[in-house]
Parts: C-alpha cells; sequence; structure tokens
C-alpha cells in the first residue's frame, strides 16, 4: 500500500516535493497504527497462543498416535479411532453425556428464565435474591459435591427424609444408584449453574420493550400470551446466546461428576471429559485419550456451529 | 397503578412473594446445612429428623481443623495463585481489549474471532496437549503451570472490550490530538473509566481461580503445593467418616468467597451481564 501513492505521482507527472508528501506520514502511520496496535494484544496474544491454541492443533496429531507415559509418540494412523468403535467404556461415556446435556439444557435454561421473570417484576428484595440465586455458581465444586452428597444420602439425607414425608416405599438411592445417580449430579448442576444463566436472561429481559408489553396489554393478551408473543421473541439473542454456553457447558461437564460420583456407581456417570482423564491422567494412554478428546472437540464445534446456522436462519 | 389496587393484584404479589423466599430457601438449603452440620458432634450430623439447631455446639471443629489438615498451606498456595493469576488476567486482558475495540489494524477482527472461538473448545479436549508441553519444559508440579494455565484465558479480553466499546471513542480522539500516546490513553483514560469492569474482571478471575479443581488435580502433585479444593478432596478421603469437620472444611473453603460475594456483589452482576447481552 505504500508505494503506489508516489508511483501514481511519477505517473502522472506530478513534480516531486522535495519534503515527503503528504500522503507517506499517513501510511507510515497506518503502519506505526498496526504495530502499536499488535503491542497491545501481544502480552496476552502470546500466551493464549502458546497455551491454547498450539495445544489445540496439536491434539490433533496426538491422537494420531501411540503415546504412553514413556518413550515418544508412534504414529498409528487411524487406529485409535477404529479402537473408539469397539469400545464399550466409549459408548457408555458417550451415552451419559447425551444424557446429561439432554436433561441439563432444558431444565436449565426453563429454571433459570423462570427466575429472570420473576425477578423481573418490581418486587422488594429481589437484588437480595439475585444475590442468593447466583452464590451456587461462584462455590467451589468440591465444597457443593461433598454437602450434596451427604444431603443425598439414602437412609438419614436429609432429601430422603424429606420425601419420605410425601410419598412411602423405597427412596431413591441418589448417588449410590445406577439409576439415581445421573438424576442426582442433574439436579445438582442445574441448582449450581440457573443463577448465573438467570443473570444473562436478567439482562435481556432489559431489553424488552415496555411499549410493547403495555400494547399487548391493551389489546387484552394474559399473561401467558404477552410472554409467548412479545417477551420471548424479543429475548431471541439472549436465549440464543444462553443456550450455546450451556450446551457448551452440558458437554465438557467434568469437575461435578469426578467429585460427587467419580462416575460411578460402576459407569453409571461416566462422561467423556472424565473418560479423557481417566485413560490419559490415569493409565497414560495419551494417544488414546486424545482421540476421546477430538471426539468431544467436535461434538463441542458441531453442535455450536448447528446452532449458529439454525439462529442465522430465524434471524432472517 | 397504585390506584387500583385489587384484590386479585393484591393475591398476586403475595404469591409471587411466597414463591420467591420458597425459591430462595431451596436454593440455600444446602449451605445452611452445610454451616449447621459444621457446629454439630460428628455423630449428630446424620439425625432423623433433621437437627436444625446444633446442641451443644461445637466450636471446636473450627480448632481442630487447623491441627488435622494442612490448612495453612493449602490457603497460602491458593492465594499465591489467585492473586499472580489475577494480576495477568487483569493486566494483559485489559490491555489487549484496548487494541482489540480501540485500534485499527488488519488482522484485528479475524484475530478476536480466533479468541471467541476457543469458547467453543472445551478445556477438557486440549488439556492432554497442554500437559505434556507444560511437562517439557519442567513446570510439571509447580505453581507456574497454574498461573499460566489461567492467566491468558480469552474471557478477560472479551469483558473488557464489551465495555471499552462502551465508552465513547471521542474520548480518546480528544487525548489523540492533545499528543498522548495509545498506551497514554489505555493508562490515563480508559483504564480510570473502566474501574467496574476491571473490578468484575479481578472478582470473577480470583473467584474462578480459588475454586478451580482440575488444574491442580492435574499439575500439582506435591502435598506442599496443593491448593484448598485438591486440599479439601483429599480430606474428605482421609476423614470420610467425620461429617462434622469435612463440612467445617467446606466452610472454610467457601468462606473467602462469600466475603468477596457480598463485598462486589454488584460488579459481578454487571460483569456477568455485560458478557452476555452481545449475543
Amino acid at each position: 500500500m505504500a508505494t503506489p501513492v508516489a508511483d501514481d505521482r511519477r505517473t502522472l507527472g506530478l513534480p516531486q516535493p522535495e519534503r515527503p508528501p503528504l500522503r507517506k506520514p499517513r501510511t507510515s502511520l497506518k503502519l506505526r497504527n498496526a504495530l502499536v496496535g499488535w503491542t497491545f494484544i501481544l502480552p496476552n496474544f502470546a500466551g493464549f497462543a502458546v497455551l491454547t491454541l498450539v495445544p489445540v492443533l496439536t491434539l490433533f496429531y496426538i491422537s494420531l498416535t501411540s503415546w504412553n507415559i514413556f518413550g515418544a509418540a508412534q504414529w498409528v494412523g487411524l487406529d485409535n479411532f477404529a479402537r473408539l468403535v469397539g469400545d464399550k467404556s466409549f459408548h457408555t461415556a458417550l451415552g451419559n453425556t447425551f444424557y446429561y446435556a439432554a436433561l441439563h439444557i432444558p431444565i436449565t435454561i426453563v429454571a433459570s428464565l423462570s427466575l429472570a421473570l420473576l425477578l423481573n417484576q418490581k418486587l422488594r428484595g429481589a437484588a437480595f435474591f439475585r444475590t442468593v440465586a447466583f452464590f451456587p455458581y461462584i462455590t467451589s465444586i468440591v465444597a457443593v459435591a461433598v454437602v450434596w452428597n451427604m444431603l443425598f444420602s439414602p437412609e438419614y439425607g436429609p432429601i430422603n427424609q424429606f420425601l419420605s414425608l410425601f410419598i412411602g416405599g423405597e427412596m431413591p438411592g441418589w448417588t449410590v444408584s445406577k439409576d439415581w445417580a445421573m438424576p442426582a449430579v442433574i439436579i445438582v448442576g442445574t441448582w449450581k449453574d440457573m443463577g448465573y444463566y438467570m443473570l444473562l436472561f436478567l439482562a435481556g429481559l432489559q431489553t424488552v420493550p415496555g411499549e410493547l408489553q403495555e400494547a399487548a396489554r391493551i389489546d387484552g393478551a394474559n399473561a401467558w400470551q404477552r410472554f409467548w408473543n412479545v417477551t420471548l421473541p424479543c429475548l431471541r439473542p439472549t436465549m440464543f446466546f444462553v443456550t450455546v454456553m450451556v450446551t457448551i457447558q452440558s458437554f465438557k461437564v467434568f469437575d461435578l461428576i469426578l467429585v460427587m460420583t467419580d462416575g460411578g456407581p460402576g459407569q453409571a456417570t461416566l462422561v467423556l471429559s472424565q473418560y479423557i482423564y481417566q485413560k490419559g491422567f490415569e493409565q497414560f494412554e495419551f494417544g488414546y485419550a486424545s482421540a476421546v478428546a477430538v471426539v468431544l472437540f467436535f461434538i463441542c464445534i458441531i453442535v455450536t456451529v448447528v446452532q449458529f446456522v439454525y439462529n442465522k436462519r430465524k434471524e432472517a | 397503578m397504585a390506584a387500583r389496587p385489587s384484590a386479585l393484584r393484591r393475591s398476586g404479589r403475595v404469591l409471587l412473594y411466597t414463591v420467591m423466599i420458597l425459591a430462595a430457601a431451596g436454593i440455600m438449603l444446602p449451605f445452611a446445612w452445610m454451616v449447621i452440620s459444621s457446629l454439630k458432634q460428628n455423630n449428630q450430623v446424620f439425625t432423623a429428623p433433621v437437627e436444625w439447631i446444633p446442641d451443644p455446639v461445637q466450636w471446636r471443629n473450627y480448632l481442630d481443623i487447623w491441627v488435622k489438615a494442612d490448612m495453612v498451606t493449602w490457603v497460602r498456595n491458593t492465594l499465591v495463585l489467585s492473586v499472580a493469576v489475577t494480576l495477568l488476567q487483569v493486566l494483559t486482558g485489559s490491555f489487549a481489549a484496548y487494541g482489540f475495540a480501540k485500534m485499527r489494524f488488519p488482522g484485528r477482527d479475524a484475530l478476536f474471532l480466533v479468541y471467541i472461538g476457543t469458547i467453543a473448545v472445551p478445556w477438557q479436549s486440549y488439556m492432554i496437549p497442554q500437559f505434556q508441553m507444560l511437562s517439557s519444559w519442567g513446570l510439571n508440579n509447580t505453581l507456574w503451570a497454574i498461573m499460566l494455565l489461567q492467566a491468558f484465558g480469552a474471557f478477560g479480553v472479551f469483558l473488557m472490550k464489551q465495555y471499552y466499546e462502551s465508552i465513547p471513542d471521542s474520548l480518546s480522539e480528544a487525548a489523540r490530538i492533545d499528543g498522548l500516546s495509545e498506551y497514554g490513553i489505555w493508562w490515563r483514560i480508559i483504564m480510570p473509566l473502566s474501574v467496574p469492569a476491571l473490578a468484575s474482571l479481578t472478582i470473577i478471575t480470583f473467584v474462578s481461580t480459588w475454586n478451580d479443581y482440575l488444574g491442580p488435580l492435574i499439575y500439582l502433585r506435591d502435598r506442599e503445593l496443593w491448593t484448598i479444593q485438591i486440599g479439601l478432596q483429599s480430606f474428605i478421603g482421609e476423614y470420610n467418616a467425620e461429617h462434622a469437620l469435612i463440612m467445617t472444611g467446606s466452610v472454610l473453603s467457601v468462606l473467602p468467597i462469600a466475603l468477596i460475594f457480598l463485598l462486589g456483589q454488584r460488579y459481578f452482576v454487571q460483569g456477568i451481564a455485560t458478557t452476555g447481552v452481545k449475543g
């Protein structure tokens, strides 16, 4: 971009100025600007590139190797992926991941949106309630898991005691039962996350124009109709953002399960992230674990892209 | 509107309040139970029906745990990590955000897209290559690993950029005309104006580093390096029958977060809200 300016002057037969032309400082200013811009970004980008981008890229290479804790990586092509096809534990982990996501995503969205709608009313104490609802989100997984495990304790746990007031018969075994462990984890996951998404929805609700609500009210729309025809369409950008975030978060669920059930009982709550951890950091099969990680990577990317495309089409 | 508070409207209010109070109680119950149990004798934690008031109140648990566990080490390590990570994240994040929000240069938008794109990539999918890289540098089993891991996240850049964009460009234009360099504009004009965003980023980063479990679990093998989350988890394994003491440890691990949260609650909410506005 720098030279054509001078060339133009020459080809047009314009007199060459003695001093550098006024144009020239502008282009060097542009360059200087770019350099300064880069210096701003570089300290963070260098760390980000080395610690995030490089590992993401090398992941694909490692997934094509056989690599244990000792020795070098050996190229094995698609062997790891072929092994995944017949790996029962992998199938279980994949199934459980979708099980968790299929329940956690809708329940969290409905719960957090309901909370947000409740708090969007002009109620005294709404700020206090916002604080309360958000608190589980910022507390540590370990503390949360240990207290919930005790609450879920089948015989003397407060939850089953409470349930037995209303229903008779056998109580759920929660985290020690194959059938109930996953629902227990989903309950805790939803309880922990909903405050965060509630805040996002609350921010979104501020953008819903009051006149629209008023107009609908005058036209005789009831609360449900106003919600469905006015609030929800206005919330679409927020809904999209929340859905994308909850989805990714659900597919990568790990800490909570690791600390609450460690994937058990049996493999009842084994999820993909945890399987990666087991294969990689407990059995040191880095290559194979990376193949599982590639699967997780593509699930997240594909789901996100599908959501983006769907959102774009709806927008049009 | 207040002119016609019909009976229907008033009962609607009552219903709303009831729902809100019930929901709040439901959400806080696990914490209440945690605190109450931490003040009980061990054999009183599980009783049918639940005893909501500990009798006698067992303050001793809060002394015993310092003797039985390496709490001091854990808290110190966690504090060192949280402070270092927060400083790095806030400094480099806001610096980079200025570049993305207030400067125009080729490649800027593409680069920002790369940052955003990584939000969809779960850490669990690249933790193995990352671990191998850091191990090959000899950083495995050091606090440095966790600092590097957490300090350059895309989140800080994202949050600060969103905020900077709400600051009118005319301000930096004026400063530019007055001869202030870009660095000067960032430091003297933009930074002071972005105190709310800086506060929320500081709190969010501090809390997430304090609570991080997986990073320390993978990288910190030596007991002297453990953070409070790893320590607490091992404590649970070791003293798995001492329910009251475990609850005491849990309360202690949550307490600093609760305090920070109460102090910075306003910024917290604001920070979360600004990151989500533009979907």
